[in-house]
Parts: C-alpha cells; structure tokens; sequence
C-alpha cells in the first residue's frame, strides 16, 4: 500500500485578484522506505508540493491520501495532531528552537508532541545524538554550534519521533558542498536504518544525485518521473 | 506544564532587557499601590478612631425618629427606662460590645453671670463613657476628667469666648421636654479641644444633673452609644442588633428602635469613602499599567518568534500548548513583578513606620503614621496583577496557536 497518494492535485493563490496556479494536475504515489527528491527550478512549485504533503496547506481541489488518512478532512488541530503522529520536518534554516539545548531540541516533539515517558525519551534521545554524531555537543545551544551540526540536530528531531513520512525541504542550501552531502548522506543512512520515508526538495543537481526517485517539477506539473541507477548516485 | 514553564522562562531570560525593564514598570506599580493603600489606610483608620474613641462610639441606638432631628436634640424622642432594659438585654448577648454608655443629650444656654451663650449638653455616666469613647480625656487641654456631680467638662470654643476657665462657676439653663426651664451652677473642670476643629460645642456632665437639670420623673435617654472589641465586626454587630430590636414596636405598631454605625452619624464617613474610591482608581491604574506593558512586550514577542512559532507547529504541537507557552510567559513576568513589588512595597512600609512620620488632623496634632499592609491587601494586588498579566498574554498568545503554520514559518 502506497504511503502517499495524490490525485488530481491544484494549487492556486490568490494575490490581490489575480490567481496564480502553482501546481496543476498532480498525480502521484509514492511508497514507504523510498528516498524521494522533488527538483525543478525556483517557482516550479517543490516547496508548494512538500507544505501540502506535510499537511502544511490545504490544496485547491484534488485528493491527498497519507498514511491511510485522507488528509484533506482533518481540521487545523486534526492537521496538527496528524504532522506530530506521522511525520518529521527538516527546514533549510534548521529552525531549531534557540532557547532549548542540542539534546532538548531533539527531546521536544516527545515531550511537547507525543508525550512519550521519561525513560523511552531519554533512550530515543541518546540514540539519535549518537546517530547524528551530536553527543558532545549535547548540552549546547543551537548559536553554539555550526550550521552543519545544527541541520544533524533537525535530522534527529525529525526523525526521534519514528514518523513514517520526514520532509525536507532544500536541507542544504544554508550549507558548503561537504557539509551538504554530509547531511544527505545522513539521511539517507537513517532511513535505511529506520525505513522512515524521505522527501527532500533541492535545486542543487550535486545533491539530487543521492535520491533513489527523483521527481521533477516544471510549472507546477510533473514532468518527468526518474528511478535513479545506483551509477546514479552521489 | 513544568516544561511550558521552562521554556518561556528561558523565552524571558533570552530577552532580558525587556522583561528586566517590564516587570520593573509592573513592580513600580504595585509598590505604589501597597504604600498608598497602606499610608491612606493608616490615616483612614487613625481618624476614624478619632471620630469614634474620642465622640461618636461605633455604633448608636436611639428611638426610631432621633437621627432625623438630631441637630435639634429632641427630647420628646427618648428611650424609657423600659426601652434601655429591652436594648441593654440584647447588648449583653453581644459578646463583640466591650463597652456601652447611655447619653441624655439637650440643648441649653450656658451662663457666666455676665454673658450667655448656647451650648450642647451630653449627660452620661463617667465610667461608661470613658470606656465606650476612650479618647476623650485626651481632648481635654486644661483641667482633668471629672464628672462627678456638679463638675462640667466645656468645649474650648466657649471656654475662650466667654472667657472661663478650670474652677470657674458657671450656669446652664435648659428647658425639659414640658417646657419647664431649669437651671443649675456647674465647675468648670476640664476644658475640651473639639474633634474636627473649632467648631464643637459639645459639653459634658454627669448623667444625674442632666436628669436634675431636665426634671425627669423617670431616666429617659437619648442614645446608647456602643464600642466594639474588634472594629472589623462592625457591620455584623449592626446587622444583628437591628435584626434583634427589629421585633420592638411601639403602639402604633411601628419598629420602636434605630441603629447607626457611625457611618451614618458622621460626615467624615463621606471623607473616608473618597480615599476607597481613590484607592480604587489607584488599583485602575495598575491594571490598566500591567495591561499595556504586558500586552507590548508579548505581542513584540509573537512578531519577533513568527518562525519558532512555525516551527512547533509544523512539528505538531497542539494550538492550546503553544497559548500556554506564551500567557505563562506573561504570568512569568507578571508574577516576578508581583514578588518583586511586595517586597518592595512592604520594605518601604516598613521604612515609613520606624521613621514614626507624624500629621495633625483638626486640632489634633502629632498622630502617628503607621501604615499597615495586611494579608488580603497584598492577596488582592498580587490577584489584580496575575489576572491582569494572564488577560493581557491572552490576545498575542491566541495570535501565536492561530496562526498558521505555512504563514509563520515564512514570516521574515
């Protein structure tokens, strides 16, 4: 069963009393454990896509299925509660929150999200850290680390709540080169290591060479559908 | 809630400044309050013990009808010997009444054998009356408290005017409720200073020669004048004692008894409600200062943490979680100027006490200052600033679980 379904997916805005269509007619499914990229070139409506699958926005019309839910039916605390269930975000800024520390970013969406107990927390936590190679830099705050140890952090909140679904949207474009498939690399490792899904978008054909499918967006429209040759790959 | 807690501290540490400089504004204004509420209380409190240890007593009994003709000092309208049996039965039952007097009062002219004058008379039993007004001999500036028969304490206001001092003879003249007049020689043996300045012109005598003077077939009185054990008791006093005179009628079937607090027996009672409603408005300014200050700093704080606020939304946090993390930023604030400002408020108070600041009232003169704070004043400022501050972080913390994520999170 496919994690994710899309049919017939439309997206407009409406500026002033123009409406601008953003994407057009989108049809897709993609399965669990894949390692996914949405590229295309700024406009092309990646960021559009990834806020609707993480039930971020609402589309126009069409139907989007996840996880067995048909996400459109969910209200806004439904919305809510269904991101903190199914899914991990990571965000080109990292946003990590700066008022918490390493280890306390990561623990958040337990304890704030999901409420899972003291000892389980502490142990998913301590996994994680090690995972991302973030250890010693547990007890710091995020203005105390790099940009590259920050996005390891995001990887890990992303993932310590065992979603089903981690999007990405550009993870690497605050980064250097290295750092960037550093980063990629990592996710990819902890998606074969947990089978969590990835869907990550980029522009920059460097990275776009990690992902297993790769999608690519053109006007809002899908315009070509690729399985990636492990030749392929980064 | 103990984690909410720890992140918007953190939240408030992050911007010290600005919390530093809010809670401050919050601290001044409830220093400011404590100390005015303290200070008015104590002058409050000190003259309306003047009014009542040193004239009225706290509350009065007469015959229904008296207060209204009060300034006449009727004496068709008096309580038989009957009337004071039924009222002292139930002032015994009373176990807040520490002391009570019986007052004959009449208006008569006041003689020194060259010049006459008119004066107002107070009959009561020396005794009962310094224990029921227990200022009183404190009014008195010449001569000593003594009222035995014969004796006559004067107001200062005639003393001068006519001219007489301690050990002078003078005559007071009265006509009784039959219009048969009646006089007879007094001693001048104390000369009293009035209460609310120099206008007093109330004398007092003993009890007998009011009713010698007044030829009484029977004891009437005026009024009974009571003094509470605890001031704080006052209106349930008076609650129960009209509630058990209540049942009194006369003939006519008509309630045979009044009650007053002193309340209603003095004009200073109108001076006492005005420093309430300055207190209130006082209180006004503090809510309205918490408010404004409060409601700045967190709606500076939503626009400042749109992304954050994005972020924890993405990542699932429920709408209800994120307003508590912003009002218990709010109450943070508002609970640190609560501590801070009753410290505070209770220091200086205390400042004020040992610095013994005096003020005069009328002619007294030199009545200390003490200020007082009491538990409740500090209960209900501390309430007054910890709703204020949760009502206050309400409209910029609904703001931050409304709002939607995708919006937040490309807010720059």
């Amino acid at each position: 069963m496919s994690l994710i379904v899309a049919r017939d997916i439309y997206k407009d805005y409406q500026v002033g009393e123009v409406s601008l269509r953003a994407l057009r007619a989108l049809n897709f499914e993609i399965e669990p454990g894949s390692f996914l990229s949405f590229v295309g070139p700024s406009g092309s409506g990646k960021t559009t896509l990834l806020n609707l699958i993480g039930c971020l926005d609402i589309p126009t019309s069409g139907s989007l299925t996840i996880a067995g839910t048909d996400v459109l039916r969910l209200d806004r605390k439904g919305r809510a509660a269904f991101r903190g269930r199914h899914m991990g975000f990571i965000f080109q800024d990292f946003n990590l929150i700066p008022v918490l520390t390493v280890y306390e970013n990561i623990e958040y969406p337990l304890l704030m999200v999901q409420n899972v107990p003291s000892g389980e927390r502490s142990r998913r936590v301590m996994d994680l850290l090690e995972s991302v190679g973030m250890m010693e830099q547990r007890d710091k705050y995020p203005d105390q680390i790099s940009g590259g140890q920050k996005q390891r952090v995001a990887v890990a909140r992303a993932l310590v709540t065992e979603p089903e679904l981690v999007l990405a949207d550009e993870p690497t474009a605050n980064l250097d080169s290295k750092t960037a498939y550093m980063i990629i690399e990592l996710m990819k490792a902890m998606k074969e290591k947990s089978g969590t899904t990835f869907i990550f978008s980029t522009h920059d054909q460097k990275i776009v060479g990690a992902a297993e499918i790769l999608y690519t967006l053109e006007d809002g429209t899908i315009v070509d559908r690729k399985e990636m040759e492990e030749s392929d790959h980064v | 809630m103990y984690n909410l807690f720890k992140i918007a501290i953190r939240n408030l540490m992050r911007y010290r400044r600005r919390t530093l400089l809010t809670s401050s504004l919050i601290m001044i204004g409830v220093v400011f309050v404590l100390v005015f509420v303290a200070v008015t209380g104590s002058i409050k409190s000190l003259l309306i013990g003047q009014i009542t240890d040193s004239m009225l007593g706290h509350l009065q009994v007469h015959k229904k009808g008296y207060v209204a003709s009060i300034d006449n000092l009727p004496l068709t309208i008096t309580l038989t010997p009957e009337a004071v049996q039924t009222i002292e039965n139930v002032i015994k039952d009373i176990s807040e009444v520490e002391a009570y007097s019986m007052r004959i009062k009449f208006g008569g002219l006041f003689s020194n054998y060259k010049e006459t004058t008119n004066i107002r008379l107070n009959g009561v039993v020396p005794e009962s009356e310094i224990k029921t007004i227990p200022l009183l001999p404190e009014r008195i500036i010449a001569g000593k408290y003594d009222l035995k028969e014969g004796n006559i304490l004067i107001p200062e206001l005639l003393a001068k005017g006519m001219e007489v001092s301690v050990g002078d003879t003078i005559v007071v003249i009265a006509t009784n409720k039959d219009g048969s007049v009646n006089g007879k020689q007094f001693t001048v043996a104390g000369i009293l200073e009035s209460v609310t300045g120099p206008g007093g012109r109330d004398g007092y005598i003993n009890i007998e020669d009011a009713a010698e003077v007044l030829r009484m077939d029977q004891r009437e009185i005026s009024e009974v004048a009571l003094r509470l054990g605890d001031f704080t008791m006052l209106h349930d006093v008076y609650l129960y004692l009209t509630d058990s005179l209540s049942g009194e009628k006369n003939e006519a079937g008509n309630p045979m008894f009044e009650v007053h607090t002193w309340e209603s027996l003095s004009p200073f009672h109108n001076i006492s409600q005005m420093i309430d409603i300055m207190t209130f408005f006082i209180k006004i300014m503090l809510i309205a200062m918490v408010l404004v200050s409060i409601m700045n700093v967190m709606i500076m704080a939503v626009y400042e943490r749109m992304r954050e606020i994005g972020t924890i939304s993405a990542i699932g946090t429920m709408p209800g979680k994120i307003l508590s993390m912003f009002i218990l930023e709010g109450l943070s604030i508002g609970i640190l100027g609560t501590i801070v400002g009753n410290a505070t408020g209770c220091a200086i108070i205390y400042i004020l006490n040992i610095s013994h600041i005096t003020f005069n009232f009328g002619r007294q003169t030199g009545l200390l200052l003490q200020p007082h704070v009491g538990a409740a004043d500090l209960l209900t400022v501390s309430v007054i600033v910890i709703v204020v501050s949760v009502v206050a972080s309400l409209q910029p913390a609904l703001k931050a679980s409304r709002m939607e994520p995708i919006y937040a999170l490309h807010h720059v």
